[in-house]
């Protein structure tokens, strides 16, 4: 506040100095009132956010959750984190949005009001897990360049809308299709209209899969501004940069869609494995498909005490991209033994699976709960750092929390 | 000759001065009432370039205050080359996005040439030098091998739910 007062001060006061004379209308400026340029808006006012709500970056709003705020099975809005690479729009009207569907490998370029989108095709409900590629990435030595997501940039919110497959094949879909590309709204941090802040895609499978979504709901409700409202590309599973926000046109490529962040190294691990800090060609970079296997403990915080002889409740969620998790496993001592958990079947493909244990300590002292998950293909979770890559990407090192017995 | 040519520049100074001041005055009338109509017009914006012309404005010392080592407004630390750091770093990204960074120089460079070939970074002729020099030495990186102990634990009684 007292911040807020100060820059409202300067700014009238400068304004005045540079024109050399007073502000004619400054009187009428309202009390709460900050001039062009000079907003500090609460970020977690601003998009609903939850106190506890960690902000990476103001420009781009970048915000991440602690663990133990995720612990409801579907992922409220408050907890939900917040990753973007350019503004958030302004000014959207949804009664004039329009989706477009075009590119090389269409049929038949089409224009949807949202209306028509809405009232044409059939409506379907999943929850999805929705994780930033980079999440994790903070962990990686030699550091990778970017946000320093540390596990909180992963939500399973529930999404409505209709299928995306449902809208391509209205326009019709040529037999030489590769890929689709998204194009939004969004505008590159600079102001440059020329330049956009991103545009990725999935390949056809993927973008023809029932659960790829064009949402217009999120938990029920109008999707929040900052999550893509009004119309949000949802691709569970991947690496949530596909799930493109503020959609208004998709494109049927040919080639490997080639908007912002597709090329060079952005959301791309080295083809094959690279040591520690090795510079790695852009030709022998990868395009990151489905997310690995991981999990979260969400219940309790880290740093419970509780008394002797208690036992210990935990509970989270796991999650394997586009598989399921087969099994959940705890140790309290650094992985040399592991028990099981028991695990729920996922609600849909692509949401995340719940699980819990109550766990017996043998003694008093400070333990370590470490949790393991393992994908249908039998693939666990590393307790080390996965793969060293430059960009920071896919960090499934098994989550711990830190537990006292007095 | 002489009195004629001074009169004429005193009318001229003087038409201009009023001429200046009658735009100004239209100009800020227009916004006043722009805003009594409309007071979202002005809201859309979060940091537009007014904000470049008054921190570069010296009459205004508290804008670039510094406070236990810490450059309020971008809680940058106090060090050379902090300056050139706030006036080209901190445009079109946060200083959040600069401190979470630990890089040495030569990925400090290579950053900068991408933001320049891909982000609209203009050359920052010898600043550049400084800025690198500001963030290796401030902002190192630090090694954290292949999985750091967990620290910063907030200790609590669980009441079990």
């Amino acid at each position: 506040m007292k911040r807020r007062n100060f820059v409202k001060k300067t700014t009238l006061g400068s304004l005045a100095g540079i024109l050399g004379m007073d502000i004619v209308y400054g009187s009428k400026i309202p009390e709460n009132y900050t001039l062009l340029g000079f907003q500090d808006p609460d970020p977690f006012q601003l998009f609903n956010k939850d106190k506890e709500m960690v902000v990476l970056n103001s420009k781009p709003w970048n915000m991440e959750a602690v663990a133990h705020l995720l612990d409801d099975k579907v992922t409220p809005n408050k907890y939900m984190f917040v990753r973007n690479n350019g503004l958030v729009p302004e000014n959207i009207n949804s009664k004039e949005w329009t989706l477009t569907i075009d590119g090389e490998s269409v049929k038949e370029e089409k224009t949807f009001t949202l209306e028509e989108l809405k009232s044409k095709f059939e409506h379907h409900t999943y929850q999805l897990t929705v994780e930033c590629g980079g999440n994790g990435r903070s962990e990686f030595d030699p550091p990778a360049k970017g946000n320093q997501w540390t596990i909180g940039a992963v939500a399973c919110a529930t999404w409505t809308g209709v299928r995306l497959k449902d809208v391509l094949k209205e326009a019709g879909i040529k037999d030489d299709a590769v890929y689709i590309g998204y194009h939004a709204v969004d505008q590159h941090l600079s102001r440059d209209p020329s330049k956009k802040p991103i545009s990725r895609g999935v390949p056809m499978s993927k973008a023809l899969q029932d659960e790829t979504l064009l949402a217009f709901k999120m938990n029920g409700e109008d999707i929040p501004l900052v999550h893509g409202y009004p119309l949000r590309l949802v691709c569970g599973g991947w690496p949530a940069s596909t799930s493109g926000k503020w959609v208004n046109r998709i494109s049927i490529r040919n080639i490997v869609h080639d908007g912002e962040k597709m090329t060079g190294t952005s959301y791309k691990v080295p083809c094959h494995p690279v040591a520690p800090g090795e510079k790695v060609k852009e030709e022998d970079m990868c395009i990151i498909e489905s997310m690995p296997v991981k999990s979260l403990i969400t219940y309790p915080k880290s740093g419970a005490i509780l008394p002797s002889g208690k036992k210990l409740n935990i509970r989270g969620h796991a999650w394997a991209g586009e598989l399921n998790v087969s099994k959940v496993s705890y140790s309290i001592d650094f992985g040399a033994t592991w028990s099981d958990c028991v695990l729920e079947k996922p609600v849909n493909r692509l949401a995340w699976q719940h699980f819990k244990a109550s766990i017996s300590f043998p003694k008093t002292g400070y333990y370590e709960v470490w949790a393991r998950a393992t994908d249908s293909n039998g693939v666990s979770q590393p307790m080390l750092l996965p793969g060293w890559n430059p960009k920071g990407y896919l960090n499934n090192a098994c989550h711990r929390i830190a537990v006292k017995v007095a | 000759m002489d009195k004629k040519d001074n009169f004429r520049k005193q009318v001229r100074s003087f038409y201009s001065v009023l001429l200046t001041s009658f735009i100004m005055v239209m100009l800020i009338g227009i916004l006043g009432v722009t805003y009594m109509i409309n007071p979202s017009a002005f809201s859309f914006k979060e940091n537009g370039p007014s904000s470049e012309m008054v921190s570069k404005n010296a009459e205004d010392e508290d804008w670039d205050k510094i406070e236990n080592g810490i450059h309020l407004r971008t809680g940058l630390k106090d060090a050379d080359g902090l300056m050139a750091v706030v006036n080209n770093c901190t445009n079109c990204h946060s200083a959040k996005l600069v401190m979470q960074n630990r890089m040495n120089e030569e990925r400090w460079v290579e950053t900068i040439r991408w933001m320049q070939e891909t982000q609209n970074l203009w050359d920052l002729g010898e600043n550049e030098k400084v800025i690198v020099d500001y963030l290796v030495t401030n902002y190192p990186p630090k090694s954290k091998g292949r999985r750091e102990a967990l620290t910063n634990i907030e200790w609590y009684p669980l009441e079990d739910k």
